[in-house]
């Protein structure tokens, strides 16, 4: 909470290098803005002294106009930077974020972490622009407008400059002070109102479950007073929370009084010229302005700062090497696991395992669910590394191959697929998008998907909806095998291609998956007898440990 | 462009999404006018300060005797203090009167939602929720602002009349200009540029879903570089439109305050060659200059109107909706419903294949019948039409009395074989279809048919609280006797009925949780009893060990039980396998064994 409190966070600046060159801009906008404020209320001041004494002065009310119209477009010119600042750490922090998927691979992103990342990138991050076009033109505004203000208060009157230079300090101040005290007034209310706040999404959320046992009629009075009890709580802290607008406020209107009821008497003793008075009368709510501003467009620029916060801590977890050598990947040789041991923090995955994959075997590999049947793919895959022993291929250590190289002699039929918002064609040609029509439905005749694709209006052109909404889960393996056909890659791994199917897609998939396995080394997760039978050996993998069953 | 259409749709109903949303407000007027009366007194002092302070000086400047100054002094200090206690009080009350009104809006919307179908996605609900806080930000945000401004602008036009109306001449049309125009061009750029935005957006987050979640295919065949470039392409695109849309809207910025000094020159001007007294001339000229920062407040207002105008829109929707009758329909049959699923068939989207496809179930007292398959299949929308909590779009869910052969209460299970074929045993049965269940009274059905489903949701509240839902009338030995079934009795016992449990039950582990919910629906205890996936989140040993207990206390009573575990399933009459809404097989007992599972 506290990294978050301050308002501006420097690692953005070693984040995105090139917001180093926006701050500067931001800082020189800045300083003109203050130069054309005092511009023009020194014009304003004579246009007005003129005209008390019934006198037109075409150069100053040009002046003013000209610095007027200067301080405007400067302003929106910081308004600009700002945003065009926050366009560019959006785009940048997304490509980190989704680099930071590529680098560190899938095995990474288990679990929560995936939606969160997901969240985050899309939309999480949009909440920066409150943050950028809000809040820090004003933060930089209230650093270089106070200082012109008082320069050129201290060269028209010294007097005003000093009680703006004392009561200028009591924004802050106060504001942080006041700040303080609400909290510690609402923490006392927090679990009372954060409790009330969430009942209506509680409610809402139960809906089903209150239909479901026929008490949601009676909740709509509950709803009612649950939300006119917080109407009361949240009352009860806005007494307090709004004294901190109070207190902003009268800060700068009684400085205003506080200046100008002086300057006034000291006129009145011909002791100042009233193009002086103007002046310090027109520059004075000048210097606590922005200060204000800033004040009250913090609490909205939170959102933004903890999005920025959630992406540095994302990033700084992502740190670290990427997987993953450069060394050129040698083509069909034996693959040997030595010793591998695969250790999570609470779990084993691997226990020691040595494992040799001759060209053109066929390894089915049977045990318990959770037993390190998937660990196992996953090495071959890249997705994680070895915690102790090596894997070898053709003799050379899997971590010192490039990575890329070493796949594209994979070919990949996971458990679930995951299906792209795409047509169905560039779904089946992941990774080769320039592969020929006919190959592509070639691999989808193989992959016993050519009736799935006849029966679509659009064939293989039809475009799938977000993750593959529209596909059975039938379909969806199938179209896995039909990407592994394709690729026509030498390794196959495929991680139980026939679980939770019905038994006419099983039949599909089982024989299509037996005629892509004819003529290549292949790995494969299998439960059905029908997919055994295509094995050249078994193993059995149970809590970690490999035990050969039989060697054809 | 379909951006424009859509414009159109809500240019034409903005008349009444104002008229459904502020219809809450009516009851409170009393209380707006107060606060709208105060933020224009609020807006009006700071305006006087500026103006009072003006001619303060421009009088002291003739160094008449001080006496001549005394009560612009005195007004000066009191607009100062004023001010800032105005601001305060209008924000308290103009607060308490929007908090007010969203207390009935949230009651409404509520009664509303509970007789649609029910919303299946959780950012749905918590999208709604912020939408019901746009009408705050409508109150506090775009519309006092703009009622303040707008009697301060009328005061103004109205004050420079009485010295000249040549000068409120001016006054006005500058005024029309700063505070009307370009407003109405800020807002006007701000629903382009959501319109524009949000498809660039949208894009965007598939693009992110398929980098995020489809990260280990895109790995494994070597397409990640494609798809990231896909995804910056856009990423950039999105950066371009806003860093254009933000080029128009400071250009927007810029023209209102350069505009505004112009006005205050021309004002004063003016005013000079209408030969007004030359104290007057630099008060009118600060005081259109203050108005003109006003209006710049109406900037903002008028961004943040076209900003929620889709929750609004959305909530206004709802509230559209009559009010929910009060319940009726037929009395629920006691003791023993038939249902039967007759090529019953449902659809979500007309553009997506059907989640249901022409089912048929029969389900007399005493069947027992689970339904397998993979996720997606249409197992849980099965069960909502048993409950009720959707109609099917094609096909008949009825629910009669119980046949008179048929089936024998108590020997149910015995007769292996049964009849798996619904339309046969409907052929020799009754007859009759029974009374589609939409017709009962849906506040009772759930006597007949209801139990643990996939939406369960645990309140934030005790342990006795959750349970007492599903019987209210329900005595503390039956809620232990429950937890009991369910396999929660030993943690009842340790922790007694009163812990809460947490927001949707976050302070329970995942098995509690699920037994908490498993122990309600127990304690319901339906005609029939759906239970889906009822024994997620327990290892497999007590999974087995809790579907059996609850079996064994329902005793011959009917269970429908959704699962993707195929263990178990021997005490069923029928086992029915779903995939893509469609019924692939169905068998009697001896179904799971033959087929290996």
């Amino acid at each position: 909470m506290d990294s978050v409190a301050r308002p501006f966070d420097p690692r953005l600046l070693r984040q995105v290098p090139s917001t180093r060159r926006d701050v500067v801009l931001l800082g020189v906008l800045g300083a003109a803005v203050a130069i054309t404020v005092v511009t023009a209320a020194a014009a304003l001041a004579r246009a007005l002294a003129a005209a008390v004494e019934l006198r037109l002065d075409p150069a100053a009310i040009t002046g003013f106009l000209l610095a007027l119209t200067a301080r405007a477009a400067l302003t929106s010119g910081l308004g600009v930077v700002a945003a065009r600042m926050a366009a560019t750490v959006k785009a940048s922090l997304r490509a980190d974020l989704l680099g930071a998927v590529g680098r560190r691979g899938p095995g990474w992103l288990a679990g929560q972490r995936a939606g969160e990342l997901a969240t985050l990138t899309g939309r999480g991050l949009d909440a920066l622009d409150g943050y950028f076009t809000g809040y820090l033109p004003q933060l930089v505004l209230g650093v270089t407008v106070p200082v012109g203000v008082l320069a050129m208060l201290a060269f028209a009157d010294l007097a005003s400059a000093v009680i703006v230079l004392v009561t200028l300090p009591l924004i802050p101040i106060f504001g942080i002070l006041v700040g303080w005290q609400t909290r510690i007034a609402t923490e006392r209310q927090w679990r009372r109102l954060s409790m009330l706040g969430g009942h209506f999404l509680d409610m809402l959320s139960g809906l089903p479950t209150l239909k479901a046992f026929g008490r949601a009629r009676a909740q709509v009075t509950a709803v009612r007073e649950m939300a006119d009890r917080h109407r009361e709580a949240t009352m009860r802290t806005l007494r307090i929370a709004f004294l901190s607008a109070l207190v902003l406020e009268l800060v700068g209107t009684i400085s205003v009084a506080l200046v100008a009821v002086p300057v006034g008497l000291r006129l009145l003793g011909g002791g100042m010229t009233l193009t002086a008075a103007f002046t310090v009368l027109l520059l004075t709510p000048e210097a606590y302005a922005p200060l204000r501003a800033a004040g009250t467009k913090f609490h909205a620029s939170m959102e933004g700062l903890t999005a920025l916060d959630q992406a540095f801590t994302l990033l700084a977890a992502a740190g670290g090497g990427s997987a993953g050598g450069t060394r050129t990947a040698p083509r069909g040789g034996v693959i040997e696991l030595r010793g591998v041991t695969v250790a999570y923090e609470r779990t084993t995955a691997l226990r020691d395992v040595d494992l040799t994959i001759r060209p053109g075997e066929r390894i089915a590999l049977v045990g318990p669910s959770g037993g390190g049947k998937s660990t196992l793919l996953d090495l071959l895959l890249g997705f994680t590394t070895p915690t102790a022993g090596r894997i070898l291929v053709d003799g050379v250590d899997l971590a010192e191959l490039d990575l890329d190289g070493w796949r594209r002699q994979l070919g990949w039929v996971p458990q679930r697929a995951h299906l792209f918002a795409d047509t169905l064609a560039a779904n089946i040609a992941l990774g080769t998008p320039d592969a020929p029509r006919e190959r592509i439905a070639q691999a989808a005749r193989a992959a016993a998907l050519g009736p799935v694709v006849d029966a679509l209006p659009q064939g293989l052109d039809t475009v799938l909806g977000e993750r593959g909404h529209g596909l059975s889960s039938g379909e969806r393996q199938r179209l896995a095998l039909a990407r592994a056909f394709l690729r026509d890659a030498p390794l196959l791994l495929l991680d139980e291609p026939t679980a939770r199917l019905d038994a006419a897609s099983e039949q599909a998939v089982v024989s299509s998956t037996l005629s892509l396995v004819e003529g290549r080394t292949a790995l494969l997760v299998a439960h059905r007898p029908a997919l055994l039978a295509a094995a050249t050996r078994v193993v059995r993998i149970d809590q970690g440990t490999l035990h050969e069953l039989v060697t054809a | 462009m379909s951006g424009i259409g859509e414009a159109a749709v809500r240019g034409m109903r903005r008349d009444s999404v104002m008229r459904r949303v502020l219809a809450f407000a009516y009851p409170l007027r009393w209380r707006f006018v107060g606060a709208g009366l105060l933020a224009a007194g609020t807006e009006a002092a700071g305006l006087g300060l500026m103006a009072a302070a003006t001619w303060l000086l421009a009088t002291a400047a003739g160094q008449p005797p001080l006496i001549a100054l005394s009560i612009a002094i005195v007004l000066v200090r009191a607009l100062a203090i004023g001010r800032g206690v105005l601001r305060y009080v209008e924000r308290l009350a103009s607060h308490d009167a929007v908090l007010r009104m969203v207390t009935e809006v949230r009651a409404r919307i509520f009664a509303a939602l509970v007789d649609r179908p029910p919303a299946r996605r959780a950012d749905a609900l918590s999208r709604m929720v912020s939408d019901v806080d746009a009408v705050q930000d409508l109150v506090i945000r775009v519309l006092l602002p703009m009622a303040a401004a707008g009697l301060v602008a009328v005061a103004a036009v109205g004050t420079a009349l009485l010295a000249d109306p040549a000068v409120a001449l001016v006054l006005l049309a500058g005024l029309l200009v700063t505070g009307v125009a370009l407003p109405l061009l800020a807002a006007r750029l701000a629903r382009h540029g959501s319109a524009r935005l949000a498809p660039l957006r949208a894009a965007y987050a598939v693009d992110t879903v398929d980098l995020v979640h489809g990260a280990a295919d895109l790995a494994a065949f070597g397409a990640r570089p494609e798809y990231e470039a896909r995804g910056a392409a856009h990423a950039d695109e999105l950066a371009r439109v806003e860093r254009a849309l933000a080029r128009r809207s400071f250009a927007v910025d810029a023209a209102a305050t350069a505009f505004g000094g112009v006005t205050a020159m021309a004002v004063m001007i003016t005013a000079m060659s209408r030969g007004l007294p030359g104290v007057w001339l630099a008060v009118l000229a600060v005081a259109t200059l203050a108005a003109g920062e006003l209006a710049l407040s109406l900037l903002a207002a008028a961004r943040k109107g076209a900003e929620i105008q889709g929750s609004l829109r959305r909530v206004a929707e709802l509230l559209g909706e009559p009010a929910p009758a009060a319940s009726g329909g037929l009395p629920v049959p006691d003791g023993s419903v038939h249902l039967r699923l007759r090529g019953a068939g449902v659809r979500y989207r007309a553009d997506a294949p059907p989640a249901l496809h022409d089912i048929d179930l029969d389900l007399p007292p005493g069947r027992r019948v689970a339904v397998v398959g993979p996720s997606g299949a249409g197992k849980s929308t099965l069960l909502a039409l048993l409950t009720g909590a959707i109609t099917p779009d094609s096909g008949r869910v009825t629910a009669g009395p119980a046949p008179a052969q048929p089936t024998v209460p108590g020997a149910p299970r015995s007769g292996a074989g049964g009849e798996p074929d619904p339309p046969t045993a409907d052929a020799d049965g009754t007859g009759a279809d029974g009374t589609p269940i939409a017709a009962f009274d849906r506040e009772r059905w759930p006597a007949a048919v209801t139990g643990l489903l996939a939406d369960a949701h645990l309140f934030h509240a005790s342990v006795r609280d959750n349970l007492l839902l599903a019987r209210p009338a329900a005595t503390d030995d039956e809620l232990v006797a429950a937890c009991r079934t369910a396999g929660l009795g030993d943690w009842v016992d340790a922790h007694g009925l009163d812990v809460r449990v947490g927001e949707d039950g976050a302070e329970l582990s995942g098995g509690q949780r699920q037994r908490l919910a498993l122990a309600r629906a127990v304690l319901a205890d339906p005609q029939v009893l759906l239970l889906d996936e009822p024994t997620e989140g327990l290892d497999p040993a007590q999974a087995d060990a809790v579907l059996a207990a609850v079996l064994a206390h329902r005793g011959d009573r009917s269970v429908v039980l959704v699962t993707h575990r195929l263990t178990g399933l021997d005490a069923f009459d029928e086992v029915v396998v779903l995939d893509g809404g469609r019924v692939k097989e169905r068998g009697t007992q001896g179904w799971v064994r033959a087929h290996g599972g």
